[in-house]
């Protein structure tokens, strides 16, 4: 077999440099031919998904907008220890630290807790060292799969705390879950 | 002249002017839908059911965009382009047969704003203008797309024209008229056209083509080379307008092609719907059928654009000028032997 006739797609044609036919010159059953395969196309099952309403499964390690963890009584996780702010390449976290006080005690796990956690999301680069860094299990890119919505303003990329922790009621159902398994 | 004539006519005017409109605003809808379906897409369906108030929301956006001018010598002839190229593209719907005619009121009413003789001829002639509205309106830009893409435009239509009006009379030494009621009326039953003059057809759809501008001959507009052709510097309504009138221009040649060729309102069984249920309701079904063509013909044009990629310029004048005529020519050579035959055989002495 010579190195002409191989093709691995099994889709490879020998090109030839014939002279056409008066049939084939004037195109007109090439232009059918054309019109036929078109038409084939209208018929066939669309490859959009309609996005608001329809989401495409995404894979198990897809990193999309973070998510700040909440433990199976509910409460925080994170403890602003910062480790987070300082891997990241981008420098888009920012934090800061307060102590717990005693009548919070159901808000947060550990006595020290951010008060305030802010991500750039315009400077984030989505590559996942803070959740690498995290060592109270707090962080996570791959729990939301949701992406970051578009916006106006600059200032409304910034994502505080409303955003970023995880809503009680999941949390809650996710605890659910594990006592139930 | 009686009133009742006068508003029957203003009536018809009023109707056909509508329905162009309208069949130009939805040709928008269903082009982009068309072109959606034919590349595995959904097309327009955000605003209204299945995307049917799309028209109405591109409509309302070029209305309300910014009206760019640019900085040219001939704001007159700037702003009057896209007039020309509106009201060609209107004007041709004039002398098309729409239906036979209806019984209403103790009156006959055609529907057809005006039976002339030369209705053919009308149509070219208007045809023919609409290229001034591309001309001006690409030379008063003051840019150098604008102008090349006039200039190609320019040329390309008067190019086809010719092969256009050649190939078109072959059907007009069968026919023996201009009218185009005439040219309907004959065609009753199934004894359409374009079974009598396929390669006349064949040539006429090609031209008809080349002269809306359409794909594979938009070599006025096209993006990839010109911006956007003669209306690269038009924004807001008036390049709302040549759009449009590109679209009025579709329906309405469309419209001719089904009218010549395909039997225009005449639909098999017609003589026994009149016979049976009246005239009335057998104009109806002709109507429909008339528009049931047509909008074959619209589907064509968009389905085509999507098949067939552009042409090359020197390919665009080769197959107007080096195909297209002599082809017509002998087309028409052929059809005077057939209708001559008998006095060709006793002249020979057969």
């Amino acid at each position: 077999m010579s190195i002409q006739e191989i093709s691995l797609s099994g889709r490879k044609k020998v090109v030839s440099n014939k002279e056409m036919t008066f049939l084939e010159r004037m195109y007109l059953i090439a232009i059918f031919k054309g019109l036929w395969i078109t038409l084939k196309h209208l018929f066939r099952k669309k490859a959009t998904i309609q996005y608001p309403e329809q989401v495409r499964e995404r894979s198990e390690v897809y990193r999309g907008q973070h998510m700040l963890k909440r433990d199976e009584l509910g409460r925080e996780n994170c403890t602003a220890c910062g480790l987070c702010a300082l891997s990241c390449p981008a420098e888009a976290i920012t934090m800061k630290a307060a102590e717990r006080k005693a009548d919070e005690m159901h808000l947060y796990r550990e006595e020290k807790y951010a008060e305030i956690y802010e991500i750039n999301m315009l400077r984030c680069i989505f590559c996942g060292l803070c959740e690498e860094a995290c060592p109270k299990d707090a962080i996570y890119l791959t729990i939301s799969k949701e992406l970051v919505p578009a916006n106006y303003d600059r200032e409304d990329f910034i994502f505080g705390k409303d955003k970023l922790v995880m809503p009680l009621d999941i949390a809650m159902k996710n605890n659910q879950l594990k006592t139930v398994n | 002249m009686d009133s009742a004539f006068i508003i029957e006519k203003s009536v018809v005017i009023i109707v056909v002017f509508a329905i162009t409109m309208v069949m130009a605003m939805y040709s928008t809808w269903a082009e982009r839908k068309v072109a959606a379906f034919l590349q595995d897409r959904v097309g327009p369906n955000r605003a209204g059911w299945g995307g049917l108030f799309q028209p109405l929301a591109d409509g309302l956006k070029l209305f309300s965009k910014e009206e760019f001018e640019p900085n040219t010598p001939n704001r007159f002839l700037f702003f009057v382009g896209p007039g020309i190229a509106m009201a060609t593209a209107l004007m041709t719907s004039a002398v098309i047969p729409w239906g036979d005619r209806f019984h209403l009121f103790g009156r006959d009413i055609l529907l057809q704003a005006t039976d002339i003789d030369v209705a053919i001829l009308y149509v070219f002639g208007i045809v023919s203008v609409g290229v001034y509205g591309i001309m001006i309106g690409g030379w008063a830009s003051n840019n150098k797309f604008s102008l090349m893409g006039a200039i190609r435009a320019a040329s390309q239509m008067v190019s086809y024209e010719v092969a256009m009006g050649l190939s078109i009379v072959a059907l007009l030494m069968m026919t023996g008229t201009l009218s185009l009621k005439e040219i309907s009326a004959q065609q009753a039953g199934m004894n359409w056209n374009v079974f009598y003059q396929p390669l006349s057809f064949l040539i006429f759809l090609i031209c008809a083509f080349a002269e809306t501008n359409r794909t594979p001959f938009d070599l006025a507009e096209c993006e990839t080379e010109l911006i956007g052709g003669y209306h690269t510097e038009y924004s807001s309504m008036k390049m709302g307008f040549y759009l449009f009138a590109e679209y009025a221009n579709m329906f309405i040649s469309s419209t001719i092609l089904a009218v010549l060729f395909f039997g225009g309102y005449n639909y098999p069984g017609m003589s026994w719907v009149v016979e049976n249920w009246g005239v009335n309701i057998a104009n109806v079904f002709g109507i429909a059928a008339l528009f049931a063509k047509l909008c074959g013909f619209i589907f064509f044009y968009m389905w085509v654009r999507w098949t067939i990629p552009r042409f090359r310029y020197d390919q665009l004048m080769h197959l107007g000028w080096r195909i297209l005529i002599p082809l017509s020519i002998v087309n028409i050579m052929i059809t005077g032997i057939v209708i001559l035959r008998g006095e060709i055989a006793t002249y020979l002495g057969f």
